[in-house]
């Protein structure tokens, strides 16, 4: 529970940080909330010779609106998300994902950019951010770059950001008429995290048929993903409780679920249907009007 | 008891909480001496496995690094780890402070490093260098009694600790005048007791004075005074143990460890202060952890629900190695091994088994959880079985209130009890007929709804010294000041229990003064006279008539006193509102303080009376006592996903007269959420390697607030004869009664699918599977319903005639 010595340096704008996290590379890592980086150098999991602190960066944490888009700063924490009018009144999904995170204390320090950019296989954000087709900018001391986050998830901690790169901001666009979303989520009972997490995102004709269909499943593989194949079993189809019972059963399609001391993979494979059951149901209810 | 109280009885709120919500407490590890050193100790990663070498060259020249020792450096000078149950025909297993030779479970102590700061301490342990040669790891207790298997210590034959067997009435007319007989296995599975506070040691050493002082959490300052003084060979009255405020204990801080005795030999040897703190993965892997019984139980009966005999057989896991009291633990399963009912005869016989694991020993309950778990599962199960109503069974077997007190045939004497109250009042509160007729609507529905009853009694008040290994009563010593402020000494050790508050109200009400004129001082062996501590709910019941002997004692001594001074009769006096009053003539009185103060300015004293206030009273009790209690819970099954929830909570329990029903509220909450934690969370897992792999929170699950709904709770009061307060104890009752409720609200909701017992914890996945493949089962028969899973669990040994 001791982590082993490292430099601790606190940046103050995003080009001093820019400029170290290029210096150091490898032998860095970013601080940003410290709710994944701390314990794992309390255990000696990692081992960091530079700790940059970017916690002090002014102008990384905001939620506002830009150019019809909601631009979220990366430092903006999973309480700050959970409780913005702005996104509950235009993106429900982010900030009812954020509520499920941790505890209070947690939410309170953790961070959006933190999170996606440890890309813990289960933690919740990643499920919402790909259900809503989110873009991710990276910056680095060469300008910003725009990830679309199905580019993003590699592996299990494994992301897009190239060596250099700071995650900046994440932009999302606001949800479109007659689109609801929800997240369902099989916690861990000790540690919070996700076994399953679901987010669903769908969109209804004016005849009652799914436009659009977008489900992101975190906890049951060793990245998050976009179950695809349950997408496809929706779209164009007039939105039952029987299609989404159907269409759920492929939630797990092509993954190879992780197996632990929690949930075997049999079981999250299970779950990932129920979930995906459960969330599209809520979906379609909030697409509809309805609660 | 008077039956007029000005505090007693009264739910006054808790003297020590505003320290501990503001932050103003303080725990070992904010005590700062100067010039202090840390310690940091290096663990085996093998389960088991032979020393070859320890190279600490490295870590001794690095930065900051002043000493490291290794098992083999200290084996001359500190002791083994004291064990005081002595079981007939046991095999010894002394652990020494630090392993030499061989280490023995994971997180064995190794070598010992001290540092100018913890950052260094911890980096040297990276820098040791020790060669290994790893052993078959001995981990599942059936497997390790076995012919064959690797056995632990050298000098033994096989991995047995010990034999113990208990058995009272015909055993054998039991089992041939029963109609039916089941045969049930049921695991109780190893816990962690999770204080939040990890244990913690400071030391330091005075040469000049030659005085050793511990500051370490514990529940026992007294008796870790003495061991620390035997297993330093130095003499006790050169020790000093002082318990800051205490995190949380649960059993877990009743014993001597290893870094007590390694922290005051540190500190010895290198005259500098000592710091050692438990993190949370040492906390895991090195602290004792509780439970873990495999328990095989057979019941004979008859087919009216009456019980007729009991045939035990426990398996007990002990560990590698003895902590303080490690094989007694189990015993006190046998002991208890009637509950509530009366049962003609009883056997049981345990067989203690050593495996490569931390120890086992006394976690909140101590042996009691797992006598009440098996008894409450069998009542149940032989409703069950006769598809009677599980409130009638019990009822049936209930001992009558004129059999008080009760002989069991375990060997116990229960001082008082009302079952048949504690169970009624419970079915009221809990609405139990009208939750049966809900049920029933439910599961016609298709939910999977079950109801779970308890009756339980556990021993506590320990307990007389007849019966525990380093004597079982309580000291307390009461000093009223010059001023007429007074402290009162206990020889308990209170950490969290709430004494500092019940035993100031105790104080208040025998002298006629405010709670806030009365302080209580506890754990520092230097100022308060020897005690044996918290643990055993025997705080309030020993410790407590302690305290209230020594003020009975000071009181009769003022009445003397102010009596000579008023000119009026001692024996017609009334303590109250700061003033001495004649019973006979209300209206003439002296103030308390101006007794007091002639006590101490000793001008007029009565012919042949001492000066000053002080009274000390050390308080055997005759008997252990036993609360008892009902409990009434409904759990809801989620069929996709096996998720429990539970939906009510109901529980009465009886913990005889009570000083302060706020503490004895919170102890029933913090018991109920602890036997939730183990009924439906906690598992410490090794696997096969011997490796704790539930070794850090992030995988052990323990109960959230959020987990649990709303605690209705309720007394009947059934004043123990064993003590003049009539007390009997509240600290362990909740766990003991709560987790049986909760399994048998589990298995109630599972009986439709043809379940008859599931092991704890009840995970999802372990009730989601065992519900798989049984389609529409609600309403249906259960022997036509297939057991998927676990069939051994299931439909065990069962045999009818």
């Amino acid at each position: 529970m001791i982590p082993a010595q490292f430099e601790y340096v606190a940046p103050k704008t995003l080009e001093d940080a820019l400029r170290l996290v290029e210096r150091h590379g490898d032998e860095a890592k970013i601080l940003a909330g410290g709710h994944s980086l701390l314990p794992l150098m309390k255990l000696r999991l990692a081992q960091p010779r530079y700790v940059i602190d970017i916690g002090r960066l002014r102008g990384m944490n905001y939620i506002r609106e830009e150019n019809g888009r909601i631009a979220i700063g990366a430092l903006t924490t999973h309480a700050e998300i959970e409780s913005s009018d702005l996104l509950r009144a235009k993106c429900p999904l982010l900030a009812e994902t954020a509520a499920t995170i941790g505890d209070i204390q947690v939410r309170n320090r953790g961070t959006l950019g933190g999170s996606l950019a440890h890309a813990d296989p289960a933690a919740d954000y990643p499920a919402a951010v790909l259900a809503l087709d989110v873009e991710i900018i990276a910056a680095s001391t060469a300008g910003t770059r725009t990830v679309a986050v199905g580019d993003f998830f590699l592996d299990m901690l494994t992301t897009a950001l190239r060596p250099g790169e700071i995650l900046s901001q994440v932009r999302v666009a606001p949800l479109a008429a007659h689109t609801g979303t929800a997240y369902e989520k099989l916690h861990q009972p000790a540690s919070g995290f996700a076994i399953v997490g679901v987010a669903a995102r769908i969109t209804l004709g004016k005849d009652g048929t799914i436009e659009d269909a977008a489900i992101g499943v975190t906890g049951l593989g060793p990245k998050a993903f976009r179950a695809a194949a349950v997408e496809k079993e929706l779209r164009g189809k007039k939105a039952s409780d029987k299609l989404f019972a159907e269409a759920s059963r492929h939630a797990a399609r092509g993954v190879d679920p992780l197996s632990d001391l929690h949930a075997s993979a049999d079981y999250r494979r299970e779950m990932a249907a129920v979930y995906t059951r459960r969330a599209l149901g809520r979906a379609f209810a909030r697409a509809q009007g309805k609660a | 008891m008077p039956a007029a109280t000005r505090y007693l009885g009264k739910p006054l709120k808790r003297k020590e909480d505003p320290r501990l919500i503001q932050g103003l407490a303080h725990y070992v590890d904010d005590l700062v001496l100067p010039g202090m050193h840390h310690v940091a100790i290096l663990r085996s990663p093998y389960a088991h496995a032979q020393i070859r070498s320890v190279d600490v060259s490295k870590a001794q020249a690095a930065p900051g690094v002043v000493l490291v020792l290794t098992g083999a450096d200290v084996r001359g000078s500190i002791g083994s780890i004291p064990c005081a149950a002595q079981i007939p025909d046991m095999k010894a297993a002394p652990r020494p402070v630090l392993a030499h030779e061989r280490v023995r479970f994971v997180g064995e102590g190794v070598a010992v490093v001290v540092a100018t700061d913890r950052y260094a301490a911890r980096d040297a342990l990276d820098l040791i260098e020790v060669e290994y040669e790893p052993l078959t790891p001995v981990v599942d207790p059936e497997k390790a009694i076995e012919k064959g298997s690797t056995v632990l210590h050298e000098g033994h034959k096989d991995n047995v600790a010990y034999h113990w067997e208990l058995e009272g009435g015909d055993l054998k007319a039991a089992f041939k005048k029963a109609d039916k007989v089941i045969k049930q296995r049921m695991v109780n599975q190893r816990l962690i007791p999770t204080a939040m506070e990890t244990r913690g040691v400071v030391a330091d050493y005075k040469p000049g004075e030659r005085q050793l002082t511990v500051w370490s959490s514990t529940q026992i300052p007294h008796l870790l005074r003495t061991q620390v003084a035997a297993m330093l060979d130095v003499p006790e009255h050169s020790v000093r143990v002082i318990t800051p405020e205490v995190g949380g204990g649960f059993g877990s801080k009743l014993n001597i460890y290893a870094e007590e005795a390694l922290a005051g030999y540190l500190a010895i040897r290198l005259g500098k202060p000592v710091k050692w703190i438990e993190t949370r993965r040492e906390n895991f892997q090195g602290t004792i952890h509780g439970r873990d019984q495999i328990d095989t139980v057979e019941v004979a009966f008859k087919n009216d629900g009456t019980i007729l005999g009991l045939r035990i057989h426990v398996i007990a896991d002990l560990g590698a190695y003895y902590q303080l009291l490690t094989p007694l633990i189990p015993t006190l399963t046998g002991l208890m091994a009637s509950g509530c009912y009366k049962i003609p005869a009883i056997r049981t016989e345990i067989t203690g088994v050593l495996t490569n694991k931390m120890s086992t020993d006394a976690y909140r309950g101590a042996g009691r959880p797992e006598a009440t778990y098996l008894v409450e599962r069998t009542v149940d199960l032989v409703a069950a079985e006769l598809k009677k109503d599980p409130a009638e069974v019990r009822r049936k077997n209930f001992p009558k209130l004129s059999d008080f007190p009760y002989a069991t045939p375990t060997g116990v004497i229960y001082d008082s009890a009302n079952y048949p109250g504690s169970l009624d009042l419970a079915l009221k509160l809990s609405g139990y007929k009208k939750l049966r007729q809900e049920q029933a609507k439910a599961r016609k529905q298709g939910r999977c709804v079950g109801i779970g009853l308890s009756t339980y009694v556990e021993i506590c008040a320990m307990g007389p010294s007849s019966a525990m290994p380093a004597g079982g009563w309580e000291s307390a010593t009461v000093r009223i000041e010059p001023s007429g402020m007074v402290n009162i000494l206990t020889g308990a050790s209170p950490h969290g229990q709430g004494q500092e508050t019940s035993f100031a109200q105790l104080g208040a009400e025998i002298l006629g003064l405010e709670p806030g004129d009365v302080n209580v001082i506890h754990g520092d062996t230097a100022i308060v006279p020897y005690g044996i501590g918290t643990f055993g709910s025997r705080a309030t019941a020993v410790g407590g008539t302690a305290a209230y002997k020594a003020l009975m004692k000071l009181r009769d001594k003022l009445a003397v006193l102010a009596g000579f001074l008023m000119g009026e009769n001692p024996g017609k006096l009334v303590f109250s509102d700061m003033n001495i009053f004649s019973k006979t003539n209300p209206k003439k009185s002296i103030p308390f303080g101006e007794v007091v103060a002639a006590a101490y300015t000793a001008k007029r004293l009565p012919p042949n009376m001492e000066p000053g206030l002080d009274a000390t009273t050390f308080f055997e009790p005759s008997n252990f006592t036993f609360p008892f209690g009902a409990h009434v819970c409904v759990v809801e099954i989620d069929q996709e996903t096996g998720d429990v929830k539970l939906l009510k909570y109901v529980a009465v329990d009886d913990c005889g007269n009570v000083l302060n029903p706020l503490l004895v509220e919170g102890q029933t909450h913090g018991g109920i959420v602890q036997a939730f934690g183990q009924a439906m969370l906690e598992e410490a897992v090794y696997d096969e390697q011997g490796q704790l792999i539930t070794g850090e929170l992030t995988d052990y699950a323990i109960p959230r607030a959020a987990d649990l709904p709303w605690m209705e709770t309720d007394r009947t009061v059934t004043p123990s004869p064993v003590n003049p307060l009539g007390v009997k104890g509240a600290g362990e009752a909740g766990t003991i009664g709560a987790t049986p409720a909760l399994a048998n609200a589990v298995a109630d909701a599972l009986s439709p699918f043809g379940v008859r017992h599931v092991d704890m914890p009840f995970k999802r996945e372990k009730i989601w599977k065992l519900m798989q493949g049984v389609r529409a089962p609600l309403g249906a028969r259960q022997d036509r319903v297939r057991a998927p899973l676990g069939a051994r669990q299931n439909n065990g040994g069962r045999r009818s005639k």
